[in-house]
């Protein structure tokens, strides 16, 4: 096989297009433009370190289960852990959001960065309404039976059954999560391919920091 | 010990509370929330960030 058939493969073809794309020194930078110092630019990261820490701790307590969860000191603790790590989630993604929108951060052909990062957001209200659901006490069995009515209100409780443990269940440990984490790393992707949005008066900026 | 004494300055087991003004309902604790979010966003804009001052001058 000649080097040209060798560069006609779709392998090859996808793998020249990635890198011209996102080349590796955009995909991980050593430094950032200087109006990226502003703590205004933290609740990104601060978004992602705390969906780290809610995917380890909703793991754990997979492992382990309800009874663990709700009957052991440890148990309560990682189950705490959870709760509380998505509070920080939302707070910070909120921030990040309000951010972003005073920015005006789907300037520049970010459209689709900003449209990924709203997708998120409610992708994680999904996964955190499924989450008060699969509690496995009072307050889930409440919560349930009050969420039918609205869900049942817009037609789609035929196919989506808030009552249906299993179903619930399986949308927040396996659909949910999966759907968050990967728009998750495309939002982050699409931000290093067409970086961070320069403020209003801080156009032509060009000095860099290290990041 | 501690923490029992700690959880009785804030009980949690008891009815929330709730402040209504108009058609709006919130709980207090989201109310409590949502200031903070809001306090903290400001905190963000207004704040020096470290090592700003340094790389400026080193510019």
């Amino acid at each position: 096989m000649s080097y040209s058939d060798l560069e006609r493969q779709w392998t090859a073809r996808v793998r020249r297009r990635l890198v011209r794309l996102l080349p590796p020194e955009r995909l991980l930078p050593d430094t950032q433009p200087t109006y990226v110092s502003s703590w205004i630019y933290v609740f990104g990261v601060t978004t992602m370190a705390a969906l780290t820490v809610v995917i380890v701790s909703g793991c754990l307590l997979a492992l382990r289960g309800p009874q663990w969860w709700h009957g052991s000191s440890v148990g309560l603790f990682v189950n705490s852990l959870h709760l509380w790590s998505v509070e920080i989630f939302f707070f910070s993604m909120v921030v990040h959001l309000w951010g972003k929108f005073f920015m005006a951060a789907w300037r520049g052909g970010r459209a689709l960065t900003w449209m990924t990062g709203v997708v998120t957001f409610l992708t994680s209200i999904a996964a955190a309404f499924t989450g008060y659901l699969c509690q496995s006490n009072f307050d889930s069995q409440w919560i349930s039976t009050q969420a039918k009515d609205g869900i049942d209100a817009t037609g789609a409780g035929a196919y989506w059954n808030v009552l249906n443990m299993g179903q619930m269940l399986m949308w927040h440990i396996v659909l949910l999560p999966i759907a968050a984490v990967l728009l998750t790393a495309l939002h982050v992707l699409l931000v290093r391919v067409k970086g961070v949005v320069p403020p209003f008066e801080e156009k032509s900026e060009t000095s860099e920091v290290t990041a | 010990m501690l923490f029992t004494h700690l959880a009785a300055l804030l009980p949690l087991n008891t009815l929330g509370h709730y402040l209504h003004w108009h058609f709006i309902d919130i709980s207090v604790a989201n109310f409590v929330v949502v200031v903070l979010m809001v306090v903290t966003f400001i905190l963000a804009l207004v704040l020096p960030f470290p090592g700003r001052r340094r790389r400026r001058e080193h510019q």
